[in-house]
């Protein structure tokens, strides 16, 4: 069991997201950087898509009252227990009494945490996620606060293995983590003006010629409003070539459309299902993960990127994914023999 | 039936199926949905349905995995395959949509608006209600929010355009109008609607399937209640 001691800014479960209900207008909600998560569930022994603690910014204090076997992955947000650092993309085990506290936000916006076995909440509408507004799923339907106590399942073999092998190795210790961790093409790299590969949108060629040009050649800031339902950036003034009405139309995870302001929103993972705004661009699915762990006030730079690439690079993607769950079994396997 | 696919991102399709919100184009929306309910393609993830297209959303790993084509890109192949797909649908027959009733207790606390709105259009009250409740109302879509019906068919002598600062928070149920729209709030959000009175349905219900009350394609019937049977309304449900 794990007891919220301090509840951070924004601390929430979140799966992959609430997939089959948007057409009856059912918000996905869902982690941010799916790519993090999925690497924390894998590196604790779960399915990809168990739930995980997305935690934002300013971390929580969490007091482990049993031994556990967790991952870190994402941002930097300084995670450490006791003076310890908690080292981040590895398998690292906890030891009953031992308190997790985040400090500064060195790099990046969000880190996951994953518990081997995942959180034990219920599903609502086939999926664990919190979806904030409507105040359901996750855990009751709701970021996490002071005196919250979150369950986890029962652990894969693999997982009690790996678990009950660094319990021996910890001899008393608060964590023990593994000495690998994941290859470093999985681990984000964070740079200022990050470039962020963007697919021209559906109403791009209806934006005047020096707004198609501002898009892809000036950078835009994340505004202060910004947060899990979209990312509101300000930069250059786009505009459309001739004022028109928009019919409304869905939206996806990474829309980026213009209001009439004429600056852009990226749409996350608690967006609406449609808009009537026009979509000057769509963030490439590679670089969701890059969009999500940008801070408030950062700057993104964005790039031009043909949808053939963009697809090309997430097949890509996904293949090295494959392998690293697999190589992570494995992995688990050879180090308890 | 005429359509035309581009790609919403590298996930997604968007299929164009009119250029006007018209019963019409509403109607191909309907086929299309229909045909995506029944899980025709193993790489879909889910549909949207609005006015007058409807988004499919694929798994690009799933399309590669059962291609024929291996130069083909994802997109391409869901392409091609809509392409194939919906011209067989036909024309089909119209099918009945449901008429479902909304009891609407309107102005007072409820509808704190309706004074504007008859003000706006040089209307009594009592006129504004009777002209509400005599809409032929037809549902176009759900979006915005969960079970928010985007309803179409209100009586342009009634509309009135939205508030100019939307409020924090607007309580479920609450039914408003904006410009020529009106629609029922299932979730309590803030937003810039005139607001007209109030439903003691649920619109929203997360424990049920499907989750949403209304449905693209659904008639509406609004029927004035008064104050106490929305509040006998209230206490049956609780």
């Amino acid at each position: 069991m794990i007891k919220v001691l301090k509840p951070g800014l924004l601390t929430s479960v979140q799966d992959l997201g609430r997939t089959g209900y948007q057409t009856y207008g059912v918000i996905a909600s869902g982690v941010m950087d799916p790519a993090a998560h999925r690497i924390a569930n894998l590196l604790v022994g779960n399915r990809e898509d168990a739930a995980t603690l997305e935690i934002t910014l300013s971390g929580p204090v969490l007091e482990f009252q049993e031994d556990a076997l967790i991952s870190l992955c994402g941002g930097d947000l300084s995670a450490s227990i006791g003076d310890k650092q908690v080292k981040p993309w590895r398998p690292v085990y906890v030891k009953k009494g031992s308190e997790l506290r985040f400090g500064q936000a060195k790099e990046g916006c969000r880190v996951y945490l994953a518990v081997a076995g995942s959180f034990n909440v219920p599903e609502v509408m086939e999926s664990k996620s919190t979806y904030l507004r409507a105040g359901l799923g996750g855990f009751h339907g709701r970021a996490l606060k002071e005196g919250d106590e979150l369950t986890a399942q029962e652990l894969s073999e693999a997982a009690a293995k790996i678990k009950s092998f660094l319990q021996k190795q910890a001899g008393g210790e608060a964590l023990v983590s593994m000495d690998w961790h994941v290859a470093s093409e999985f681990i984000p790299v964070f740079k200022e003006e990050q470039p962020v590969r963007v697919i021209k949108g559906r109403q791009y060629e209806l934006f005047k010629k020096e707004s198609q040009e501002a898009f892809f050649f000036e950078p835009f800031q994340i505004g202060s409003k910004s947060d899990r339902m979209g990312y509101r950036l300000e930069g250059p003034k786009l505009q459309l070539d001739k004022a028109q009405e928009m019919i409304s139309e869905a939206v996806a995870f990474g829309t980026i459309q213009v209001p009439s302001n004429g600056q852009p929103i990226i749409l996350l993972a608690d967006r609406q299902t449609t808009g009537g705004y026009p979509k000057i661009g769509q963030v490439a699915s590679v670089d969701i993960p890059v969009v999500a762990q940008l801070k408030p006030g950062e700057k993104a730079r964005f790039q031009e990127i043909s949808l053939e690439k963009a697809q090309q690079l997430y097949l890509e993607r996904e293949k090295s994914i494959q392998q690293l769950a697999q190589g992570i079994r494995l992995k688990l396997k050879e180090e308890v023999r | 039936m005429e359509f035309n696919i581009s790609p919403l991102g590298d996930h997604g399709a968007i299929i164009d199926l009119g250029k006007t919100i018209d019963e019409e184009s509403h109607e191909r929306v309907k086929q299309v949905t229909a045909f995506l309910n029944d899980k025709p393609f193993d790489w879909l993830i889910e549909y949207i349905p609005a006015f007058t297209t409807v988004a499919v959303f694929y798994d690009p790993v799933k399309v590669m995995d059962q291609k024929d084509k291996p130069s083909a890109l994802p997109y391409e192949i869901v392409r091609a395959t809509i392409k194939k797909e919906l011209p067989k649908l036909g024309v089909g027959e119209k099918r009945q949509g449901r008429v479902v009733e909304i009891p609407v207790c309107y102005g007072g606390d409820l509808g704190p608006d309706l004074t504007q709105v008859a003000n706006h259009n040089d209307l009594t009250e009592e006129e504004v209600i009777e002209l509400h409740t005599a809409g032929n109302y037809l549902v176009y879509m759900i979006g915005f929010a969960p079970g928010f019906p985007y309803i179409g068919g209100m009586k342009e002598e009634i509309a009135t355009p939205r508030k100019e600062e939307p409020r924090l928070s607007i309580p479920a149920g609450s039914v408003g109008i904006a410009g020529s729209q009106t629609g029922v709030y299932p979730i309590e959000t803030p937003g810039g609607w005139q607001l007209i009175g109030q439903t003691p349905v649920r619109l929203f219900k997360p424990d049920q399937e499907p989750p949403s009350l209304l449905h693209a394609g659904d008639k509406v019937v609004f029927k004035a209640i008064s104050r106490s049977e929305f509040d006998a309304y209230k206490e049956e449900q609780s």
